[in-house]
């Protein structure tokens, strides 16, 4: 092993630490060593367990080691099942002590505003040099003071639907209205393959869908302050109704038990015709062909499109899944953590991990609806441009504080579950009202 | 003076001179209290600090990551009005009552039979604790799988031998969660029911049932008049024990519904998960998880007290 006298160490050093206050990742990267102040640092990044699993092998095999060569920063990457992310953050911020860097879904950012690092610094300079973020990602990552966190990524959140079975009972172009979607859900039910939707307390699949169905009708928790709680009226308990009719006509009875992996198994099973869901049910049965077939044994990945949310009477919403990387308040290694979260955002290193997704997500930034990934599968081309008119919790007011706790305590969902089990309309509005004032009062 | 007592003088006399502490230790009082300290210091540190931190908790506003002020009864007052919180309470004492009971039954019944003479006696009792051994978690999932709505094992089961012709949602139908819940809870509790009264049943003498099948007394009133009165402390013992954690449990829901559908499963602890360690509203969390205070102590204090008459009696 060659001998590093200290001069020398200090030579190295300096030229990495300089570079790294005076050019940012770009002198960084020129330089072609790591920061010294970044040394020896350890972050920790906690996040789910992605549905595409060749992405977590890539954050472990390539990913940590150009950071440690990149940026001489360790990093330790925990993967977790997402439901448990909120209980984690809860504990390490109560503890002091946990994750430098979470990965968060949803708006829950706004939850922990207080006991978050400030790195709008290094949110902004991604927004400038990658075309901006998307309204959805910014709203859920920004108080309109500060930026809570860096915007990570959105799941796309399409129908996916099969195909040959839609063409038999008559549909050739996936339904634009909630009309026409129930009046072939109601035949596909008839036939045994009803459309899966999930309406139990999970963080995706039942707030992306349940929540732009209210809207698609003009229902709304909020109004556009943000401060008069407006889900009392005629529009919400006209969704729900139809929500009722809809789920009762063309829905799998499961749904209400089902969490977000539910509906894949499901429809992968060839159990369920059609369900709100991010590319990973097609990027699945792609992979393994010989495993997910189709009744005539044929992959089932080949009958399979993805369509968008239905038109209702007010008209077309989506709801996206964002993720948002939060710089942990109570973090010893602030810095690192800022310079790791701006290198693993920086186009180069992001697009490794872009590119692994398959179409999965989209970036939070616009700049990725232009990478060429979107023009080599057709079916995914609905994904591409996700990010663009999608609404959050909280439409048409703030992303804020009220509406993450309204989403985490899954009252929206709960409105129309309670109304599937049985309760009248109006009854669940009613509830649901009184517990969204709760949270506003 | 005899011999032997010179010489323990002697002996005592060339002792080296004790210490002030090894002196104040000889005071049986002190030395009672230096003894205690140990399990003084864990009982404060492991049970009153974190039950002091939620009562303070409790009658705060405090969310997560901001301490919060002084409230005073703000959250239970909250808590009153809450129609979640209602159905958590109902769906708690549902849950304990009819677990509780059926556990008692399964375990008195499986304890009776395993107090036979048969061959693989040893193998069948360690095998019967089996799913008191198996971590709840993963137990949990493979419930979750058997009663899945589109994979479900027993629905399958079922099917093929005619007796269902639709699917049984056994988690998504409100009542048919809370039953499976406690189907669960059942399957898991019953052994330690089963193998605690088995132990009592084997202290009892077997000549008191001989003495009284003598006299002409049949299995039912052997059983009712001589083995239950005997087997009764220890009965009350383990039913405490099974209150208290099926009143508290936590895990089994929240690994079979999470609380859903739309909070029909949804207990004190898991409300309170939901609340408090979820959404971040810790105090509000803190006011459902010392809500079940009173309801626990009230029983703990009832059956300790009926224990106390039974042994005296």
């Amino acid at each position: 092993m060659p001998r590093i006298s200290r001069r020398k160490f200090v030579q190295v050093s300096g030229v990495g630490a300089l570079a790294a206050r005076a050019g940012g990742m770009a002198a960084i990267l020129a330089s072609g060593r790591a920061p010294a102040f970044a040394q020896g640092a350890t972050v920790h990044w906690l996040r789910w367990n992605d549905f595409v699993p060749s992405s977590d092998t890539l954050l472990l095999k390539q990913i940590v080691p150009d950071c440690a060569k990149d940026l001489g920063i360790t990093l330790n990457i925990e993967m977790i099942n997402g439901n448990d992310i909120q209980a984690r953050t809860t504990a390490a911020i109560q503890s002091g002590t946990g994750p430098d860097v979470i990965c968060a879904l949803n708006n829950w950012p706004q939850l922990y505003a207080d006991s978050l690092a400030e790195v709008s610094d290094v949110a902004e300079k991604i927004g400038k040099d990658q075309d901006g973020f998307y309204r959805e990602s910014t709203v859920v990552a920004n108080n309109g003071k500060k930026w809570l966190g860096v915007p990570w990524c959105i799941v796309g959140a399409e129908i996916a639907y099969r195909k040959s079975w839609f063409e038999a009972v008559g549909v050739t172009k996936f339904p634009e209205t909630w009309d026409e979607y129930r009046a072939a859900g109601k035949k596909l039910k008839a036939k045994g393959q009803p459309i899966g939707q999930a309406l139990g307390h999970s963080f995706g699949d039942p707030p992306t869908f349940w929540y732009p169905f209210l809207w698609s009708f003009g229902g709304t928790e909020v109004d556009k302050s943000g401060k008069k709680v407006t889900l009392d009226s005629k529009a919400t308990i006209e969704a729900v109704k139809y929500g009722v009719a809809f789920y009762k006509d063309c829905c799998d009875d499961g749904g209400l038990a089902w969490d977000d992996s539910s509906n894949n198994r499901a429809f992968l099973s060839g159990t369920i015709s059609a369900t709100l869901n991010g590319a990973s049910i097609y990027l699945l049965a792609k992979r393994e062909p010989d495993k997910y077939q189709t009744e005539k044994g044929t992959p089932i990945w080949q009958d399979i499109l993805h369509g968008t949310m239905p038109k209702g009477p007010a008209g077309k919403f989506s709801f996206q899944l964002p993720m948002t990387n939060m710089l942990m308040g109570y973090s010893k290694q602030k810095d690192a953590a800022k310079k790791f979260l701006a290198w693993i955002t920086s186009k180069p290193v992001y697009q490794k991990w872009f590119d692994s997704q398959g179409g999965y997500t989209v970036g939070a930034t616009k700049i990725w609806e232009q990478d060429p990934i979107w023009n080599k599968d057709p079916v995914l081309a609905p994904y591409r441009t996700v990010g663009r008119g999608a609404q959050f919790a909280g439409y048409p007011g703030p992303a804020d504080r009220n509406a993450a706790e309204v989403l985490s305590k899954y009252i929206i969902i709960d409105m129309f579950a309670k109304a599937v089990q049985g309760m009248a309309a109006e009854d669940a509005v009613k509830w649901a009202t009184g517990e969204v004032q709760k949270i506003h009062a | 003076m005899a011999v032997s007592d010179l010489v323990t003088r002697q002996a005592f006399a060339d002792a080296p001179q004790r210490g002030a502490a090894t002196r104040l230790l000889e005071d049986e009082r002190w030395l009672a209290a230096v003894l205690l300290l140990p399990t003084v210091v864990l009982l404060g540190l492991f049970i009153a600090y974190p039950f002091v931190e939620g009562v303070w908790l409790a009658v705060t506003n405090a969310t997560v990551g901001v301490p919060g002020k002084f409230v005073g009864l703000a959250n239970f007052e909250a808590l009153w009005n809450d129609s979640i919180f209602r159905t958590a309470v109902y769906n708690t004492f549902i849950y304990t009552a009819v677990a509780t009971v059926f556990k008692l039954g399964l375990g008195l019944w499986l304890a009776l039979l395993l107090n036979r003479n048969f061959r693989g006696k040893a193998f069948t009792r360690a095998f019967i604790l089996l799913p008191f051994i198996i971590p709840t978690v993963l137990s949990t999932f493979a419930w979750k799988w058997m009663f899945d709505p589109t994979f479900s094992v027993i629905n399958w089961t079922l099917f093929h031998f005619g007796l269902i012709h639709s699917r049984i949602n056994w988690l998504g139908e409100p009542d048919l969660a809370l039953i499976s819940v406690i189907i669960v809870n059942v399957w898991r509790g019953v052994p330690f029911f089963a193998i605690s009264l088995l132990a009592g049943l084997q202290t009892i003498n077997p000549e008191l049932e001989e003495a009284a099948a003598i006299d002409g007394a049949r299995a039912w009133q052997r059983f009712w008049h001589v083995t239950w009165p005997l087997l009764l402390p220890v009965t009350m013992v383990v039913m405490l024990f099974s209150i208290i954690q099926t009143f508290a449990d936590f895990q089994l829901v929240y690994v079979l519904t999470g609380g859903g559908p739309a909070n029909a499963t949804q207990l004190f602890a898991t409300y309170a998960y939901q609340i408090g360690v979820g959404t971040g509203l810790l105090s509000q969390g803190a006011a459902v998880s010392l809500a079940m205070f009173p309801f626990l102590l009230i029983v703990v204090v009832v059956q300790l007290l009926y224990i106390r008459r039974v042994e005296v009696h």
